[in-house]
């Protein structure tokens, strides 16, 4: 039977019911309030767990034994190791080895390395995915292979699922770099040192069963516990979690790309011309090449200027770092490390501080940060002329990218987008963009090499910038200057079948992404 | 003639050019082989533009193979034509249209400061060079393009020159050597180029003869916009005839230095301080200035490095030189900042500057300061360097008002 569909706030016709559960379309920004209480896991007692503290149990195929592993289970990670993660292939390795069947994988985010978990889907051990889909398994799911929808959420939108029990985890597997017998866990040290372990706390708090696998065996305690063991059922020890050049890199280099480059010094140029750079400001901005650029252009003014920032969100690395170290900035609120001198950092020194999604983003929170901050600097693959932005697929419609943290960023009181024009031919603004993952209002400018487009909505900063020298344009005309370069799109036909849900940090859904016709 | 013609780049790093390869048949009409990374959003114009140069050219059986790693249409067009001409030898071009901003004719003191040299088969590069506002962008056919790659080259400059938005810059050329350098002037005099640089020149003759093909393909085409020449030294022998070479015609607008061929030629080292080329530089300027036109320095190689640059800049200011090659957009900004003017010729010129609209407004024909009588060169170069330190951001657009 034909799914019914119904209009939502930004006008895109979203499906009553995705892999079998009503959906709530969204409804607005800040419109969506819910009642009712937190999700609440089965309560343990002490006296099931061994007195000794030791919780070992001989390998990670027992410990799903053991926390009793069936059929359409949830199984959940994180993925503070990036693209070096080594167990969530083997736990549907084992899961597959067991003959499980219909599982919903919740990492997350995924990366290229869980290519293998292809294997699992054709072969039924897992239904679908709920959580991002990264380059192989994106393409896969976008090619209509995937039983269930895929449902992508951003971290703020993750922990929100898990607390209102729109997701139940029956088992969370959380690596860890260092853990002690009893289950405390770390980031900071140990061969696959990752920084923290922030992505997993609601896993850690709110899974039925918890199983920590670690390379990295201390005795208790395990100081600090970032995860507490008093969470964990299991602890498994691997000979790898995971390849640690892929977890952090060694460095982080700022782009070399001229054009890059250009767009993030006009980027700093605007920020502080319209005031955002001032004393004792806050921003976030990631760990692209031309992310790191603004950064470190944000540092050479703040140097000029002699003023300092009262803290930065990272995504940390060393550029961040160095700007810590320098007197530059009061905090790093970090959410995740990029390099290693973000996670020596991070084991060192008290001023850098580790985040979860919990308190940077979480919509059944009382309050979060993400509106505190002055301004951060995302990405998009595509923003439309309404400034709708897309971060998850490409404008040929495949899915290929997470939402990250990108749609809870969006509370900040500025939300820039320096992007390309164009790319390889592509023009980045579009009329309608092929999935909406934020609504225009929440977008305030994009910067692009050929000029700036500021959302008519920020009467503010178009006054600021009203007599600059900076190349301000409107988005419609930066649109008619892309597409005099490149030529006008033709329409992209795509499939009918919903692949995969994009919702909203409040778990309304936003739009869906079709099926790709190949 | 040969029935397959290639041309274009293709390769995992290749990006914003095409490939396309042409194989003549008897029979069996037009197959067009697409494979692009964009065709989701442009595979009909593609195609549509491939089937209509065949058309253009008469090409009525054939197999089309377009490998397009997102190429924009004019170098989709580019590759194209150089394949069928690498098969019929056509000497009828398809020209797309022309963009009004490509048509704007320029000064012969046009300021002259940064000069971006982009390759002449590397269509990547190309595209947002204007982005980074240097004073001109050379599109180069000589020491940049690979010998086999020279024609097909010649069909990416001709159709950028006509096509491509360089935001106000400059719309140099760098010609190959004479004489293939003469051929190379049919592919660009007639789209608007503003200026010719003539490599390794070393008489005032090959000016005159670059000079008289210029005239005459104006005339044919019946154009009279002012392309200039912009010789380059870079032999003993051309720093010997300096000033024979910057006078040979109306069209030198200026004189520059090639310095890694110069140093190979007197069979030395190039330096960082450079003292091996000091008496060519001088001479240069000194040939450059008694012609009356610009005096234009070499590039500086080493991209990584903007203080050595920044030195380099100064020095060649301090030298007499107005301007530099650059190999790298990040070099513009450096540039640029380093030939701007200083503080104390800044004012200087605002005080003749001043006293010029004071003798504008009371109607009087001389212009003078205290009791000395101010020159109109002189008050001309007050008011570029007015115009270069407003560009440069060292004054404000107010500044008469400030000052008074």
């Amino acid at each position: 039977m034909a799914p019914k569909f119904v209009k939502n706030a930004v006008g895109r016709m979203i499906p009553e019911k995705i892999n079998g559960k009503p959906v709530i379309p969204f409804q607005g920004v800040h419109k969506y309030i819910t009642d009712g209480k937190r999700y609440a896991p089965p309560l343990p007692s002490s006296a099931n767990y061994p007195e000794d503290g030791n919780k070992q149990v001989k390998d990670l195929k027992t410990a799903l034994k053991k926390a009793g592993i069936k059929d359409g289970m949830t199984i959940s990670t994180h993925h503070h190791f990036r693209n070096g993660d080594l167990i969530a292939n083997q736990i549907f390795q084992a899961a597959s080895e067991m003959g499980l069947k219909d599982l919903v994988w919740f990492p997350s985010a995924s990366f290229p390395c869980h290519e293998p978990i292809i294997n699992y889907l054709k072969d039924g051990t897992i239904h679908h995915i709920e959580g991002s889909m990264n380059g192989p398994l994106g393409r896969y799911a976008s090619q209509g292979h995937m039983r269930g929808v895929g449902v992508l959420r951003s971290h703020g939108g993750r922990y929100q699922a898990v607390q209102d029990g729109e997701v139940v985890i029956d088992i969370a597997v959380i690596a860890a770099p260092t853990a002690d017998p009893f289950g405390n866990a770390n980031g900071l040290t140990g061969e696959s040192a990752c920084g923290l372990l922030g992505f997993a706390l609601a896993d850690s708090q709110y899974a039925h069963k918890v199983i920590v696998v670690t390379d990295n065996l201390v005795p208790f305690p395990c100081i600090p516990w970032q995860i507490q063991g008093n969470y964990v059922d299991y602890v498994v020890v691997v000979d790898q979690i995971g390849i640690p050049e892929r977890i952090v890199s060694g460095t982080t280099q700022i782009t070399r790309s001229p054009d890059r480059l250009f767009i993030a010094e006009l980027t700093a140029k605007f920020c502080d011309e319209v005031g955002i750079i001032r004393n004792g400001f806050s921003f976030q901005a990631g760990a692209g090449g031309t992310s790191l650029a603004i950064g470190n252009y944000f540092g050479e003014i703040m140097r000029e200027k002699g003023i300092k920032a009262r803290f930065a969100r990272g995504g940390s690395n060393q550029y961040l770092v160095d700007m810590l170290e320098e007197g530059l900035i009061d905090y790093i609120l970090d959410g995740q490390t990029f390099d290693l001198a973000g996670v020596r950092s991070m084991r060192e020194n008290p001023h850098h501080v580790n985040t979860s999604p919990f308190t940077s983003y979480n919509y059944h929170g009382k309050g979060n940060f993400a509106g505190i901050v002055d301004v951060v600097i995302l990405g998009a693959t595509e923003v439309d002329v309404n400034y709708n932005a897309n971060v998850v697929t490409h404008s040929d419609g495949y899915l290929l990218h997470g939402i990250g943290g990108w749609q809870n960023c969006l509370f900040s009181k500025n939300v820039i987008l320096p992007i390309p024009l164009f790319r390889d031919r592509i023009p980045i603004i579009r009329d309608e963009v092929t999935t909406i993952c934020g609504p225009g209002e929440m977008i305030d400018v994009i910067v692009t090499e050929r000029g700036i487009a500021i959302n008519p909505l920020r009467k503010d900063l178009l006054e600021k910038t009203a007599n600059s020298k900076l190349p301000i344009m409107t988005i419609e005309e930066l649109k008619e200057e892309a597409e005099r370069i490149c030529g006008v799109p033709e329409p992209v036909k795509l499939g009918e079948k919903v692949i995969a849900a994009i919702n909203w940090v409040d778990g309304t859904v936003i739009d869906v992404v079709y099926q790709v016709i190949e | 003639m040969a029935q397959i013609g290639t041309a274009g780049n293709q390769g995992p790093d290749i990006r914003s050019d095409c490939y396309a390869a042409l194989k003549i048949k008897k029979s069996g009409g037009i197959n067009i082989i697409l494979n692009s990374k964009v065709e989701a959003l442009y595979k009909d114009s593609i195609r549509d533009l491939a089937q209509q140069i065949l058309d253009f050219y008469k090409v009525e059986n054939a197999e089309l193979e377009i490998i397009d790693r997102g190429a924009i249409s004019l170098i989709l067009a580019a590759r194209i034509e150089a394949a069928v001409k690498e098969c019929r030898g056509s000497e009828t071009e398809f020209l797309l249209d022309m963009i009004p901003e490509n048509q704007h004719p320029t000064q012969k003191d046009h300021r002259r400061r940064s000069r971006l040299y982009l390759p002449g088969n590397s269509p990547k590069l190309m595209l947002n060079a204007g982005v980074h506002k240097p004073d001109a962008v050379i599109l180069d056919l000589e020491d940049s393009v690979a010998p086999d790659k020279k024609f097909e080259a010649r069909l990416v400059v001709r159709n950028s020159l006509r096509g491509l938005n360089f935001y106000g810059a400059e719309r140099m050329v760098r010609i190959n050597q004479l004489p293939a350098g003469l051929e190379d002037l049919e592919y660009v005099v007639p789209h608007y180029v503003n200026l010719i640089l003539l490599p390794k020149c070393e008489t005032a003759d090959e000016v005159k003869t670059v000079d008289e093909k210029i005239t005459q393909i104006l005339a044919e085409v019946r154009l009279d916009h002012p392309v200039y020449i912009m010789p380059i030294i870079e032999s003993a022998l051309g720093v010997v005839n300096a000033y024979q070479i910057a006078s040979a015609s109306d069209r030198v607008a200026a004189l520059a230095i090639g310095l890694e061929d110069y140093t190979a030629d007197l069979g030395v080292q190039r330096t960082r301080e450079g003292w091996e080329s000091f008496y060519a530089r001088n001479q240069l300027v000194n040939a450059a200035k008694a012609a009356g036109i610009q005096a234009i320095d070499s590039v500086f190689s080493d991209v990584a490095d903007m203080e050595a640059l920044r030195e380099v800049v100064l020095e060649s200011k301090s030298l007499g030189f107005v301007g530099m090659g650059c190999i790298h957009p990040r070099q513009i900004k450096v540039i640029h900042e380093a030939f701007a003017p200083t503080e104390a010729e800044i004012n200087k010129a605002k005080k003749i500057v001043l006293a010029f609209d004071d003798a504008t407004e009371k109607g009087l024909g001389v212009v003078s300061l205290g009791s000395k009588m101010i020159d109109p060169p002189v008050v001309k170069r007050a008011l570029s360097t007015i115009s270069n330190a407003l560009e440069a951001g060292l004054i404000l657009e107010n500044w008469k008002e400030i000052d008074q």
